[in-house]
């Protein structure tokens, strides 16, 4: 049995904004019947371009239902704009967390409201996330789980299936989710970790800086360079390191998420665990 | 809330003559059976009273009849047990509908140097048996198909299946903990060679299971150590269990009648005015070779977990073949082994009875189905209520 919260029986029970708007100003609809789940969300703006009535229809299991019941209530009131900024993991968090596989249904509610945006936008959205079929079972494109993986900061196959589904079929696809996964953190997240040692003997100074050299060579920079950014060292004062990000890296917007995520991880987990990163811009 | 229990393809009650049957072997009558002296051997005799109890139930030889943890063990034992005493063959036959406890077993099997044939079934979730004789060859060392299906209680010709076997030189296992309890089964008159029983199927606790070994049936023993079961299964004896699955065996043959004629009629009556009050619906497997307690019906457009928790929230425990409630995202493969189309599937619900269903039970399971399918459907995309 489902390790469900009270809040998303809730809204399973008792689901909000239920049904169809007559005359909706976008709608999204993602899933099918042979997925075992499908959703169906619309939504209407009044005069100040916010969203004033959301409805939904979903076919799927109970954690399903409370993630588009969720959604509806979270996007009333936002501009399109705003309703965007929601994550899979803010529609989670609302209903109080949701088990890890049943992450695909928080997924689920943020790709319908990206779709019905993107229709009242005039956008094409299949054409954004098109790209090679991976997953045959369930439909799953490269682009979709390379997306997935990115915004959750996913590592594992099992990750990915729990979250898109890709992978939780036949598993034939399995190597290529593998392969993806790589890409999207640079593969040196693939690498095995290499154990510290019990007990760190003290470095001298030439030792930490070379050894802190020695860490953004092999741990970072290739997973930099995939992303077709990369990283210099400038000088290291202490426990601070300074660091420039050049390339792709200096107009990515996840380049805190990078530094903080990746570039410090890597040098607390290897050199020491007291290193700051700063980034000199 | 009163539960009503629908789920005993799951797992049953234990009967309460069961537990008062067991209750003595714990603190009272804890003796080792293997003993030499007084105290254990007067629980030995009731090991043999218990042994002969489970004998009667399908009508072979207590001398045949070894007890096991579960019905899972029973399978493991016989797979295993038969290639490990025909090293030269190397080939396994089964069925695309069979437990995990075979099926993951057979086709991990496969990684240690044994060919695999899974049969197909047709869309009533029958054997076709010209696949099986074109199937086994002179390297197929074991044939393992089970009784009865778990999820539609399907029954396959089993006799025909096992001629056609032993005409082939193989031996011949079922798993038959669905069967056992719920229809007469005559090892007498059977070309059964290894036939596995799980307790908690037929109101025995869970924790203890047997396997028939047909006399004469070369096995390789599974678990080794000590002489208990004639060297066949080591490990001193779970006492209280042997007790409880003979009472339960006595019980099951004392109420087989009643299994097959008022517990089928409630489960031919919950079945027609289920299937008579709500729309797009259908029963999913043969409906004459069936268990008398087992059915199985897909509602369209909606999506089985959410009817499950809206049973749960009535009271009524039932399962279902959806991907959402089988842990992983593939729905049953018994389901797609028969071609039902997908839509159906995810809306499957199976409901088994067993001898402590009632009139009433009935009667509430009727009468929440259609409101939970109607509701379901009304926040469907694809479905519209009835």
């Amino acid at each position: 049995m489902w390790d469900y919260t009270e809040k998303l029986k809730d809204h399973f029970t008792n689901p909000r904004n239920v049904g169809v708007i007559e005359d909706p100003d976008g709608v999204g609809d993602v899933g099918s019947l042979a997925c075992g789940d499908a959703l169906k969300f619309m939504f209407k703006l009044d005069d100040h371009n916010k969203i004033k009535e959301a409805k939904f229809q979903t076919f799927g299991c109970a954690s399903a239902i409370a993630s588009a019941s969720a959604l509806t209530e979270m996007v009333i009131g936002k501009t399109p704009e705003e309703a965007l900024q929601i994550t899979n993991n803010d529609i989670a968090d609302f209903l109080g967390g949701l088990p890890e596989e049943k992450m695909h249904c928080s997924v689920m509610g943020k790709e319908a409201l990206e779709a019905a945006i993107a229709q009242f936008q005039g956008i094409d959205i299949k054409k954004q996330l098109e790209g090679e079929i991976i997953c045959k079972c369930f439909g799953i494109t490269d682009k979709e789980i390379e997306r997935v993986v990115k915004e959750n900061n996913l590592t594992t196959v099992a990750d990915v299936t729990h979250y898109t589904k890709a992978g939780g079929g036949c598993e034939t696809c399995r190597p290529k989710i593998e392969a993806i996964i790589a890409t999207a953190h640079g593969d040196v997240l693939k690498k095995p970790v290499e154990k510290k040692p019990p007990q760190k003997r003290p470095l001298s100074n030439i030792q930490r800086m070379k050894l802190i050299e020695e860490t953004i060579e092999r741990e970072i920079r290739p997973s930099l360079r995939t992303d077709g950014g990369d990283i210099d060292l400038l000088d290291i004062e202490g426990n601070k390191v300074l660091v420039t990000l050049r390339g792709a890296c200096t107009a990515c917007p996840s380049s805190d998420f990078t530094l903080k995520g990746l570039v410090q991880a890597k040098l607390r987990e290897f050199v020491s665990d007291d290193i700051e990163v700063v980034v000199n811009s | 809330m009163k539960t009503v229990y629908a789920d005993n393809n799951a797992t049953t009650r234990v009967a309460p003559e069961v537990v008062e049957a067991m209750l003595p072997y714990f603190s009272d009558l804890y003796g080792n059976p293997s003993s030499m002296h007084l105290f254990g051997g007067q629980v030995e005799k009731q090991v043999i009273e218990a042994r002969a109890k489970v004998a009667r139930l399908i009508n072979c030889d207590p001398s045949e009849i070894v007890f096991t943890s579960c019905g899972t063990e029973s399978d493991s034992t016989a797979i295993r047990g038969t290639l490990g005493s025909y090293p030269d063959k190397k080939h396994m036959v089964t069925s695309r509908v069979e437990h995990p406890a075979v099926l993951n077993l057979c086709r991990h099997l496969t990684k240690n140097g044994y060919a695999l044939s899974e049969l197909p079934v047709d869309n009533q979730g029958n054997l076709t048996l010209d696949e099986l004789s074109q199937a086994i060859t002179d390297n197929t060392a074991v044939v393992s198909v089970m009784y009865a299906n778990n999820e539609t209680g399907v029954i396959f010709p089993i006799e025909e299946v096992g001629t056609l076997v032993k005409s082939k030189g193989a031996v011949f296992h079922t798993d038959a903990v669905q069967a056992v309890g719920k229809i007469p089964l005559d090892m007498s008159k059977s070309t059964i060679d290894l036939l596995s029983i799980s307790g908690h199927k037929l109101h025995a606790p869970k924790g203890i299971g047997a396997l028939y070994i047909r006399k004469g049936t070369k096995l390789t023993p599974f678990i080794l150590g000590g002489h208990q079961e004639k060297g066949r299964r080591a490990g001193t004896e779970n006492v209280p269990y042997i007790i409880g699955l003979g009472k339960a065996a006595e019980l099951a043959l004392k109420h087989m009648e009643d299994e097959n004629t008022r517990v089928k009629a409630l489960r031919d009556r919950l079945e027609k005015e289920i299937i008579n009050s709500c729309s797009n619906t259908r029963v999913n497997g043969d409906t004459i070779n069936r268990l008398p307690n087992t059915t199985n019906i897909s509602f369209e457009f909606v999506e089985g977990e959410s009817i499950l928790l809206l049973l749960s929230d009535k009271g009524i425990a039932a399962s279902s073949g959806s991907a959402c409630t089988s842990g992983s995202l593939e729905p049953s493969h018994v389901l797609r082994a028969m071609g039902i189309p997908f839509t159906f599937v995810h809306g499957s619900l199976r409901l088994s009875l067993s001898r402590y269903n009632t009139d009433e039970d009935i009667d509430c399971i009727i009468e929440n189905i259609p409101p939970i399918i109607n509701r379901l459907r009304e926040i469907s995309p694809f479905g519209k209520a009835s």
